[in-house]
Formats: C-alpha cells, sequence, structure tokens
C-alpha cells in the first residue's frame, strides 16, 4: 500500500532532496511525497482531501508565519491521526520538548541524517 | 638800620620752606646764627652810640653781602634767587645811602631827595619782584600739586592694575582648568560613546548569532545531503552503464550535474552568511562596494527573523521581501547598509510583536505580525522601504527617534543608538535620505534612498 507523506519548509530545495533521497520508494510506489512551504500551505492540503490521504508529516520549526509548532498543535487537533515529526535547525531541549508535549512522534535536528528519516518512514510503511 | 631789617627779613626767609623746597637743617642753624648777628647788630645800630653803632653799619653791610653772596652762590638756595633780586636794589641803594652819609653827611643831605627817590624805585621794584615771585612759586606749587596728584593717580592706577592682572591670572587659571576638565570630559564621552556604539553593534550581533547559525544550518542541510545523495547516484549511475542502459543513467547524471548546482549554491550561501557577520561585527571600513541590494535585504530579513525567533520562542511573524530584479549592483558600504537594514527590521519586527502582545491580552489571538522589505529601482538609485504592521509611531516623537539615545524600549532593551546610527550611515555616509511614515495603531514605513554613488 501506498504511504503518502507531506513534508512543510519554506527551503524549496528540500523538495529536490527528498525527491532524490526516496527515489527508489518512490518508483516502487510505496512512498508518495508532497510538499508545502508554508504552515498554511500544509493545512491547506490537508483540508482538500476527506479524509486525508497524507498518513505522516515531516514539518520544519521555523518558518515564516505560522511556526512549525504552531502547525503541529493544529494537525494534531484536527487529525489526531497523522503522525506527525518536526525538523528542525534548533535542537534545543526547549524546542524538543514542546514539540514532544503537542504530540510530535520523533525530533529530527538539521542536518537531516537521512538514515534515521529512513528507519523512521521504513518502520511505518511496515506498520501500514 | 634798614639794612640789619632787611638782613633779618632774608634769613627769616630763607630759613623757612618754600612750597616743596625746604633747606638742610646745617643751613637752618647757619641763618638762626644769622638772625642772631643781625638783631644784635640791630640793637647795636638803634642805640645810637657814635663810632660803635657805625662800626656796626658797616658789619651789617658785610653781613647783608655775605647774605646775598651765599644765596647766589650756593647750590642749595637757588630757590632764593629771586627774593635776592628783589631787594638787591634796596640793599643798593640804602648801603651807598649809608655809606654817604658816613664819609659826607652834607653831600648827603644836598642830595638826599635823589636818594628817596632811588629807594622808593627799589621798593616798587621790590614789590613787582615779590608779586611775580610769588606768582611763579604758586604757579611752580600747582605744578607740584598737579605731579603729587599724578603720582598719586599713577600709583592708584598701578595697584588697579596689579589687582586686575591678579584677577585676570586668576580667572586665566580658573578658565584654563575648565577647559582641562572639559576637554576630559569630552575625551570620555567621546570613549563612551564608541564604546556604545560598539556595545549597539555586538548586542545586534550578538542577536545576530542564533539567527545566523539557523541560517547556516539550512544551507549546510543541503550541501552534506545533496552529496550524500550524488555518491549514491554515481554509484547506480556506475551499475546502470554497466547494465548499459544509457537513457537511465543520462537521467542519473542529469540529477548529478543539477545536484552539484545545489551543492555550489547552497555553499555560496553559508560563504555570504559568514560573510556578513564578520561585515557585522567589524568595524566598518568604509569601503564601498558593489553589492546585490536584493540579496542584502534577503539576508538581513533572515538573518533578523532567525535571531529574534531564537531569542524568543514565542514568537511568530511573516515577513516578506518585494525585490525589484531590475536592480543592479550597487556601490554601497554592504556592512553598513546591513546594519540600517538589520536595524529597521529588528524595530518592524519588536513594534509588530508589542502589538499582537498587547491585543492577545484584550483576547484577541488573530493578529500576525509581518515586516515587508520592498526594494525598487528609481531613477537617481534605489528606494527601500521597510513596514512593519505594528503599533506605530505617535506624531510627538516622531521627530525624536533619529535623536541619539532616544529610545521607547524597556531599559535594558535599546541602547537608543540604532536608528541615529541609522540616519548617520544613511545621510551622511551614503548620501541618502531617511524618512519615516507612521499611522498610529496600523502601522510604520521606513524609506530609504539612496542616490547612486
Amino acid at each position: 500500500m501506498k504511504s503518502k507523506i507531506l513534508i512543510v519548509d519554506d527551503e524549496k530545495d528540500v523538495e529536490l532532496l527528498f525527491r532524490q533521497k526516496f527515489r527508489k520508494e518512490i518508483k516502487s510506489g510505496t512512498l508518495e511525497l508532497c510538499f508545502a512551504f508554508s504552515g498554511d500551505e500544509a493545512l491547506g492540503i490537508l483540508d482538500s482531501e476527506n479524509p486525508p490521504q497524507v498518513v505522516y508529516v515531516f514539518s520544519d520549526i521555523n518558518m515564516p508565519g505560522m511556526s512549525g509548532l504552531e502547525l503541529l498543535a493544529k494537525v494534531k487537533e484536527r487529525f489526531p491521526q497523522i503522525n506527525v515529526s518536526m525538523i528542525s535547525a534548533y535542537g534545543d531541549s526547549q524546542n524538543y520538548e514542546k514539540a514532544m508535549n503537542s504530540g510530535a512522534k520523533e525530533f529530527f535536528t538539521k542536518p537531516i541524517d537521512f538514515e534515521s528519516l529512513k528507519k523512521e518512514i521504513g518502520g511505518m510503511i511496515k506498520d501500514n | 638800620m634798614i639794612i640789619a631789617i632787611i638782613s633779618l627779613i632774608l634769613l627769616y626767609y630763607l630759613k623757612r620752606p618754600m612750597g616743596l623746597i625746604s633747606v638742610s637743617p646745617e643751613w637752618k642753624r647757619i641763618f638762626n646764627g644769622g638772625m642772631v648777628a643781625a638783631g644784635v647788630l640791630l640793637a647795636v645800630i638803634s642805640l645810637n652810640i657814635t663810632i660803635i653803632s657805625d662800626l656796626a653799619r658797616i658789619v651789617s653791610f658785610v653781613l647783608i653781602g655775605l647774605i646775598v653772596y651765599v644765596t647766589l652762590r650756593t647750590e642749595d638756595l637757588q630757590h632764593r634767587k629771586g627774593m635776592i633780586y628783589a631787594w638787591l636794589p634796596i640793599i643798593g641803594i640804602e648801603v651807598i645811602q649809608a655809606l654817604v652819609e658816613i664819609i659826607s653827611e652834607s653831600f648827603y643831605k644836598n642830595y638826599e631827595t635823589y636818594f628817596e627817590a632811588a629807594g622808593f624805585f627799589a621798593f616798587i621794584w621790590a614789590i613787582a619782584m615779590w608779586i611775580n615771585n610769588s606768582k611763579q612759586r604758586k604757579a611752580l606749587e600747582m605744578e607740584k600739586l598737579k605731579a603729587m596728584q599724578r603720582e598719586k593717580e599713577f600709583q592708584i592706577t598701578e595697584s588697579l592694575k596689579t589687582q586686575l592682572e591678579r584677577q585676570v591670572a586668576q580667572r586665566t587659571k580658573e578658565l584654563t582648568n575648565q577647559k582641562n576638565e572639559l576637554q576630559h570630559a569630552l575625551k570620555d564621552l567621546q570613549a563612551a560613546q564608541n564604546q556604545l556604539i560598539h556595545a549597539e553593534k555586538m548586542a545586534s550581533l550578538g542577536e545576530l548569532t542564533a539567527g545566523i547559525a539557523h541560517e547556516i544550518q539550512n544551507p549546510l542541510n543541503f550541501v552534506n545531503n545533496f552529496s550524500d545523495v550524488s555518491t549514491e547516484l554515481l554509484t547506480e549511475l556506475k551499475e546502470e552503464l554497466e547494465a548499459g542502459n544509457k537513457e537511465d543513467a543520462l537521467e542519473i547524471l542529469e540529477d548529478v550535474i543539477q545536484n552539484l548546482g545545489k551543492i555550489h549554491h547552497h555553499g555560496k550561501r553559508a560563504d555570504s552568511i559568514v560573510k556578513g557577520m564578520l561585515l557585522h561585527s567589524r568595524s566598518s571600513t568604509g569601503q564601498k562596494e558593489l553589492t546585490d541590494i536584493n540579496a542584502l535585504a534577503d539576508e538581513y530579513l533572515r538573518l533578523s527573523y532567525h535571531g529574534l525567533r531564537a531569542k524568543d520562542k514565542s514568537f511568530t511573524a511573516d515577513f516578506k521581501l518585494e525585490e525589484d530584479p531590475s536592480l543592479e549592483k550597487m556601490n554601497v558600504v554592504p556592512g553598513d547598509l546591513g546594519r540600517v537594514l538589520l536595524n529597521l527590521i529588528n524595530n518592524g519586527f519588536y513594534a509588530a510583536g508589542e502589538k499582537k502582545k498587547e491585543l492577545a491580552e484584550k483576547g484577541n489571538t488573530e493578529f500576525l505580525p509581518k515586516v515587508t522589505v520592498s526594494i525598487k529601482k528609481v531613477d537617481s538609485g534605489v528606494e527601500i522601504r521597510v513596514r512593519d504592521n505594528g503599533k506605530g509611531i505617535p506624531e510627538d516623537i516622531k521627530a525624536k527617534i533619529f535623536q541619539p539615545f532616544f529610545t521607547t524600549k524597556p531599559t535594558g532593551k535599546g541602547t537608543g543608538l540604532g536608528l541615529s546610527m541609522s540616519y548617520d550611515i544613511v545621510t551622511k555616509g551614503h548620501n541618502g535620505e531617511i524618512n519615516v511614515i507612521s499611522e498610529p495603531g496600523e502601522f510604520t514605513e521606513f524609506e530609504i534612498k539612496i542616490p547612486n554613488q
């Protein structure tokens, strides 16, 4: 079964990077990636499908406008079934705890370690 | 007898001081002796004893002769010369008259009227001389008096002068001290100002560091991961080539080329951030260089935002850059202009953040702070606008915002130097203009006009 993952980051090159990193999974059809460049855009994507196809959201924290933590709270409130993990350049404990308390599944720091990210996604695919 | 009386009179006057001139005690003693002698002679003559009285009369002639001679010849008695000249005709006539009387009384009797007439004229002469002398003496005395007065005035002036000189010296000393103190104070102030400017730079650098760290992590993320994925792709490429799948191989190659471009791009980005940081911390060399204003604004907008985010986790805001791609590179001092932008953007986020807090207290949580930087190319150069949707600036303090040390922020939050430094950088450093328009409660917009250099 195909798993749909949403990645939220204001850096546009993130899309290219993820698509290359997960090219095999995309090719084999086990993974579908979609991207949003702001919190608002992400909520728009989730709202556009009912129920949303997205099973996992990876979001940056520091973004102009709605921050990743605000997005996390909103997603958890509206779609509690969707997993949300944070990816941030700020690996400090304050951000970490706030994210975990708000229901984040994992907390990844930048530069992204794709090995652990793949493990996380692989585990999820298996669960599916 | 008359000669003896005249001797007495002459000696009396000789003894007395004339105006300011007085004779020495020795002369006084001599004159006293003379007076005693004249008195004795007068007494002897008046007794009218034959031969003795005539002898006394002759002695009195000698005495008066001595008086006349000594007075005329002595340096110390020159001032009495006039008196002697006045009496001389009388003395002469008396002496001749007396001699004639002694020698031949009949001859004397025959010519007595002539002698009397001569005596009369001599008397007139004496009075005339006396009047003249006393006039001269008075003039002399006046002259002396004036001289004394002048001397007195001169002394007063002298004492005043010394007093004034003393006062002037004292004042000069006081003024010199004051001047030295002021110079010292000025030096202290200049040092303090330099320190404050340095502190302001360091404070904004401190705000920047977190933003910089974040900003560097992002490009590093791409550099690391794109190079990583490229290694994977090249391994795949090898496999595809060995399998002879040329089409797939070319596709992979395209990706690798694209990735290398990305690596280069993000490496450059990290480089420019570090350079920006160095520019900011280093004191400005004032060196103008061709600068991409669009990129500069983008860089500082991000640095400011992430700096504030790092400091205050609850801080959220939107920011937007409206670039003008037609703008060519301009000759500016990038570090200085960056500092201006950073100041204005930080202020914008602060003002909008304050408004958000105020509204939140009233229960309104919908407000989203926003700072927009727009760049516009104009004929004369460039216009940069930094606009926030914050509290705005009240009309009464608008005129003060560019003054050094003016701040509305709570103590410890602002040095009050940011805008005054910005003003100097734009107007003095770049011959530009900086203006502000604001609608209290709605927005504030700073407009910087920088002419082509």
